[in-house]
Order: C-alpha cells, then structure tokens, then sequence
C-alpha cells in the first residue's frame, strides 16, 4: 500500500494546478468571461511559474502566527498607553491621512484580487490572487484594528470608509484604485502588482515605517513589519504577471508599455501625498521625498527596467519629469493643504524653524528659493491674526484629481502646468502631460470622474457651503483646523506639561 | 480612442453643463501669485457680466492678497482658453467667448506677488 502521506511538491501540485480542470459541459470563455476582452493573449497558462510555492494550509499556519505576534504588541500597546510615548500628537495628522487615504485601498486590493481570484483561466494565477485577495483584507483589518487605539484619543479618525468615499483629497486615492478596478484583470494587476507593488511601494512602506518608528509609533511599526513579508509576496507576483505576459505572445508588448506608463504616472501622482506626509507631517523624519525617490526609483527602479529592457520593456513615460518633480512636490502639497486647513479631516501646521532648516538642508536648490517665503509669509500673518484659509475651491486635474498645483519644474517652477483637451465638446484640465494622455486614450471612461469640486457645485454634497459639506463628509469642527490651538493639541500638552508647549510655539 | 470594456461604457458625461443649475463652471487663475496654489472654480450663469466677474466674484476669494486692490484694472492681460483676449467688461462671460469649463488666466504687470516672489 503506498503511502498516506504526500511529499511537498506533489501536495504542492494537487493543492494549486490539481485544482482547475477543462470545463465541458460550458465553453471555457463563458466560464471566464473577463480575461480575453483587453487583447492579452495567452497561448498557455500552464508555463505560469507560480511565484510563491504555497499551499493554502501552509498559508495559514504562517499568518496565523504572525496575527498572534502582532495582536500581542496591539494590546500591549494599549496597556501601556503608547500613545504618550509618540515625538508629537501632530504626528497624527499622518496617521490620519494613511487610514482615511491608505487603508481603503487595501480593500479596494482585496476586491480586486478576488475578482481575479476567480476569473483568471490559469488556476497557479488564481491561487496567488486568492491569496493576495486575504493578504489585503488582513492589511485593512490590522491596520483599521492598531489605529482603533489612535481613535480613542485623538479625532478625525471615526469615519475612513465613509470619508474615502466622499472627501474632496481623499478622491485622488479613490480614483486610482477605482481606475485598476473598472479596468480588465490583467491592467488591475499591472497596475497593482507591478506599478504600484513591485515599482513603488518601497516609497510608501519604507519611508512610513521608519517614519513611525522615529516618532515613537510602534503600533504603527508593529502592523508594517506584518504587512511586509506578505508585500514581498505581492512583489513577486507583480514581477511574474509582467514576464509572463511578455513572453507568452509578442503582441502583448505594446499593450503592456501602455499600461505600465499609464499606471506608473497614475500611482506616482498618488504617492504625492506620501511625498507630503513624509517631508511635512512627520515630527521627525528619516529621510526627505527626494532621497527616498533617487534610492528606490531613479536606482532600484533603474535596475529594475534596464533587467526589463530584454523583453523590450522601457521606462515608463515622463520618469524623468517624476524625477525633476521630486524637489517640488511635497511643498505644493503642503502649501494647498495649509491653505485648505479648515477643510481637511486632520490638522494642518505650518513647518517650524527647526523643520525648515531641515527642508532647506534637504532641498538647497528649491525649498529656500520658492517655498520657504510662501510659509514664513502664513507664519507671520498668523502671529497678526490675519492669517484666513482660502475662500475658494481649487481646479482639480480631470484624471489624477489633485488640485492643479503642480508646475513646470523644467522651465519655470513657479508657473502652475496647465494642460487642457477637447472631447465631445468639453473642456477637460490636467495637471500634466502623464494625466492628458491617459485621458485621450480611454476618454469614454475618464468623462465620468466624480470630481469633488464639481459634485459640490452641482448640489451633491450635502449643501452649498462649507460647513454643510464638512458634515456630509462627517467631519466634525474638531477635526479640522491648525494643530495649534486644537482638541489633539490640548490634550497633549495636559498630558505632556508645558514643555511641549514651548516647543510648538 | 479606445473603449478598452467588456461590455462598453454607459453614455455619462458627469460634468455636462446641465448638471450645473444654469451655472457654468469657470476656472480664474491669477498668474505670479502663487499663494492661491491653483487656479479657482467657479459656478456662474453665463449670462453675468464680465465685470460682475471682476468686481463680485474675483475679489471673494483673490482679496485676501494684498496686490489684489492695488490692480489697476485697464493693464490687466487676460487669457481665455490659452488666447490673449481683451474683455468687454460690459457684454457677458458668453458673448466674451468664456464657456463652460474655460480656463480663465490674469497677469497684473508690475505686480508680482508678496515681495516680487510670484506668491
Ligand atoms: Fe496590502
Ligand atoms: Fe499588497
Ligand atoms: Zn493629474
């Protein structure tokens, strides 16, 4: 009699491929409707290298043990009131900013790779994707679980779902997930996996990370490290979709140039807001935007395309705009959220000297020469009293969605870029060159965007004036405004004494 | 160009100016005054008259900058839609040529942000 027990690989084998078969009694296309329509031709799903050897027991044993390591540091946390030990109660406008922005789209992930865990022809790309689909809603739920604690002290943490769906900055991340998601399976995983996971992530965890760990963060800390052996996971799949793609039909090429243009510009417009974070929210920050895009774009990255190049790959459309714009973008951000405080779910601060003298270390070609004079112009209008939040609401860019605040950075950075296009008789606005050209490719889809300026001007935003859509956004007047002089902000010196009070002022 | 959709798209163009209650949208950036970090948006009948624009709507937002009252309105240079245009302050955003979703652009010479820094 042979054995009962299977070794490894054979397990292996009935555990993933044994688990498809041929249909019969339906076509194969009706079965799989959605992975034929974007013109991805695949002559044989069976040279699919599966890019993490894993079983579904053997996939649980291991998140099962590091839920027990994480939800131990979670209550420990806790119990120890970590929340005292943060650099700064303003260090939470970050943690604010990533469960309203980023949490979200961890679900969004989910749904996405559960789609496709269904609807991929091949069963090894179906198993992975079954897998990424419960290894995002994990993020969500150990991220929404750590911050919970966060929400019990502080505000503006109460509502992210709700907020995600409706606030005006928090459509730019909205509208990127939502473009991968209305897309096919294969664009969802090229934009995901590869653009987003395996190009730019590291720009996000990284910096975010160790950004928590130098403010004292280490719930936050605690839920990254969790997340990360997962990501590398998801790195490899991004890699692997790509490969596979390119060398199973030559015609495959152009279409997935396309996509990687497309979705790099899409996901870098996104991390403008990680970009702000980084430079401007955290207390302390490990290192600034621009060092973090040279180490994990302009070099990781480099290496990364010119591996690709063999398959006919090149980098992705205006990288080297991207990489002009790295001394830029944070202080635009910055700037229109400060103008826009009291309309933002967190508390806008304006950088202290201390924090300038870092920025203007870290950008000694732009900080100082165009952005420093625009914050020290606020900082002593606010010392006056005539410091106001701007009246108006900005012009958005029609696929990216952030206000139009970029500028041409390669001939004159104080001159707003300006891009416009004609479809059916509109007008449509972009940010930049990367937006319109996404634009005039699909314009059928991209007419529909809900652009929150727009919805408020046609009434569907719960009123016509601020404080109407503030609370359509369930925003309460707690949540928004300067730090300085707020609820988070008292409570923090009560807990803290004065001294965190002279070192604000 | 391309409609890349299973089953194509639905015929929804979210910002049509039917949406707008009689409004239409009009963008107004003030070139080298980089303190409004982007240009503003604006609901306003067509029918309004160009210098309604300039002597109601403009200043609700752009006054809080201290050149702003010290414009000497017959210097100002306007671009409408990426076009050098002169204003009859008299006739209509319509009859003036700004449609819906026109990107209205305003230079001041010799006046160039706080301190001649462009903000
Ligand atoms: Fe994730
Ligand atoms: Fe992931
Ligand atoms: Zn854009």
């Amino acid at each position: 009699m042979p054995s009962k027990k299977l070794n490894l690989r054979k397990r292996y084998e009935l555990l993933t491929r044994g688990m498809g078969w041929e249909t019969t009694h339906q076509k194969m296309d009706d079965v799989f409707p959605y992975d034929t329509f974007e013109g991805i031709k695949i002559t044989d799903w069976d040279k699919w290298e599966d890019p993490f050897r894993l079983t579904m027991d053997a996939y649980w044993k291991f998140q099962a043990e590091k839920e027990r390591k994480l939800y131990a540091v979670i209550d420990s946390f806790a119990q120890n009131n970590g929340q005292t030990n943060l650099a700064d109660a303003s260090y939470l406008s970050a943690i604010k900013l990533f469960i309203t922005g980023v949490t979200p789209i961890e679900y969004a992930a989910h749904r996405g790779f559960a789609h496709l865990g269904r609807h991929f022809r091949g069963d090894g790309a179906r198993i992975a994707c079954q897998m990424q689909a419960i290894d995002e809603l994990r993020h969500q739920q150990t991220q929404v679980h750590t911050i919970s604690h966060y929400n019990k002290h502080f505000d503006g943490l109460h509502d992210p779902f709700h907020q995600f769906d409706r606030v005006w900055y928090l459509s730019v991340p909205k509208a990127f997930s939502e473009d991968a998601l209305s897309a096919g399976p294969f664009e969802f995983i090229t934009s995901i996996s590869f653009a987003f996971e395996y190009v730019l992530t590291n720009l996000l965890f990284v910096p975010f990370m160790s950004g928590a760990a130098y403010n004292g963060d280490m719930a936050t800390v605690t839920f990254g490290f969790s997340a990360q052996s997962d990501e590398s996971r998801h790195m490899t799949l991004g890699l692997e979709i790509i490969k596979f793609m390119l060398e199973q039909h030559e015609d495959n090429l152009p279409i997935v140039q396309r996509w990687m243009d497309k979705h790099f510009w899409r996901a870098y417009r996104l991390l403008a807001l990680v970009a702000t974070m980084q430079d401007y929210m955290l207390t302390n920050s490990p290192m600034s935007w621009k060092e973090a895009w040279d180490v994990y774009f302009v070099e990781n990255g480099g290496a990364l395309f010119e591996d690709l190049s063999r398959y006919g790959l090149r980098m992705p459309k205006y990288h080297e705009l991207a990489t002009a714009e790295a001394d830029h973008i944070s202080h635009q951000v910055w700037s229109v959220f400060c103008s826009l405080g009291n309309a933002t779910g967190f508390h806008t601060f304006l950088p202290t000297e201390e924090k300038m003298a870092w920025l203007s270390e870290k950008y000694p070609d732009t900080f100082d020469k165009y952005y420093r004079p625009r914050f020290e112009y606020w900082a002593k209008q606010q010392a006056e009293g005539t410091f106001e939040f701007q009246k108006g609401l900005p012009q958005l860019c029609q696929v990216c969605q952030v206000p139009m605040v970029f500028t041409e950075v390669q001939t004159d950075p104080m001159q707003i870029s300006y891009r416009v296009t004609e479809h059916g008789g509109d007008k449509y606005h972009f940010c930049s060159d990367g937006c319109k050209d996404i634009f005039e490719y699909e314009p059928e889809k991209y007419v529909q965007a809900w652009l929150p300026v727009h919805q408020i001007y046609q009434g569907n935003c719960g009123g016509a004036t601020i404080p109407e859509v503030l609370e359509w956004y369930k925003f309460s007047p707690d949540d928004t405004g300067d730090y300085i002089g707020s609820r988070d902000h008292a409570r923090w010196q009560e807990w803290k004494g004065t001294d965190a009070m002279v070192k604000q002022a | 160009m391309a409609v890349i959709a299973k089953d194509g798209y639905i015929d929804l163009v979210r910002d049509r100016v039917e949406n707008f209650h009689g409004n239409q949208l009009v963008y107004v950036g003030w070139d080298d005054h980089l303190l409004f970090s982007a240009a503003q948006a604006f609901p306003l009948p067509p029918e309004m008259p160009f210098q309604a624009l300039v002597s109601d709507v403009m200043p609700s937002v752009f006054n809080y900058h201290p050149d702003f009252r010290k414009i000497d309105w017959s210097t100002v240079q306007w671009v409408v839609d990426g076009v050098k245009f002169e204003p009859d302050m008299g006739k209509s955003l319509k009859d003036n040529g700004v449609g819906h979703k026109s990107l209205i652009r305003f230079k001041t010479p010799g006046l160039n942000g706080i301190n001649g820094t462009r903000l």
